[in-house]
């Protein structure tokens, strides 16, 4: 399956600025369906990005982060060809993680 | 308070803590459940101020404080979201020190949006996209150097984003 995150990561300089994508539906638990049924709560909670094995940027997300969620932050410290490892766990303790190059 | 079993955390937090008198243990674990303690002492998901209800409830539960509001922090949001599904915001800050942002939209169910935390390096800078349920005060907090600060926006919701 092809990964559910997309991360473009750019140095510039001492700083290296990160946008990431995550393919999730980011369900509220408020939303009903075609039915009447609520959807259960499905969201991701934690989304971590390490550099060199140390954190850089952590998120801890509730149910009002959109669907396919967008974070974008800067860290400084890394270079071009770091690699910057990406790895997220939601409510249902569904999880994913993907390694990338900093360009 | 007098007598212990093998598996109670006050145990387990005496042996931790390596006091020996009941005296001792009982302050320990008193100190243990003030707001400010639970946020400083670990690094875990803060479920507690994600379910809350109320803004200031919420505010408190993860930095133990009120924030006192501060011109150094730039709150970009739009004046007007069509789509309160997906809200565009962002935050910067010449505060120094930064170790932790987060969003707060108290007319949400759920008041807490984010929360992110910035490591030494890490830029206090930060884009993302919430959902809104209707027209809300959205209120950032920039923890700074042990201090915490906050500003706002209003933004005005045409359709909401949590269904209902």
């Amino acid at each position: 399956m092809a990964s559910s995150i997309r991360v473009r990561a750019t140095a510039s300089g001492e700083t290296t600025e990160v946008q990431t994508l995550i393919q999730h539906p980011m369900d509220s638990g408020f939303i009903k369906d075609d039915k009447g049924e609520f959807i259960p709560a499905h969201y991701i909670r934690e989304l971590t990005f390490e550099h060199n094995g140390k954190a850089v940027f952590t998120a801890d997300w509730g149910t009002a982060v959109s669907k396919d969620p967008y974070v974008k932050f800067a860290f400084k410290g890394a270079a071009k060809g770091d690699e910057l490892k990406v790895s997220w766990i939601d409510n249902k303790g569904e999880t994913d993680t993907a390694t990338f190059k900093i360009q | 308070m007098t007598t212990f079993d093998g598996v109670s955390p006050v145990t387990r937090r005496l042996v931790l803590c390596g006091a020996g008198s009941v005296a001792l243990a009982g302050l320990s674990v008193a100190a243990f459940h003030t707001p400010a303690a639970l946020a400083a002492a670990n690094d875990k998901y803060p479920e507690d101020a994600f379910k809350q209800k109320d803004g200031k409830e919420a505010i408190k539960l993860l930095y133990g404080r009120a924030a006192e509001p501060s011109d150094k922090i730039k709150l970009d949001a739009p004046e007007i979201a069509e789509n309160g599904a997906v809200v565009p915001i962002s935050v910067s800050t010449s505060l120094p020190d930064v170790t932790s942002i987060a969003f707060v939209v108290p007319e949400n169910p759920n008041v807490l949006a984010a929360y992110y935390k910035i490591p030494q390096g890490t830029m206090p800078s930060i884009a993302n996209r919430l959902k809104m349920a209707k027209t809300s005060t959205v209120i950032v907090l920039v923890e700074s150097g042990g201090k915490l600060f906050s500003a706002t926006k209003e933004v005005k919701v045409t359709v909401g984003g949590c269904g209902g």
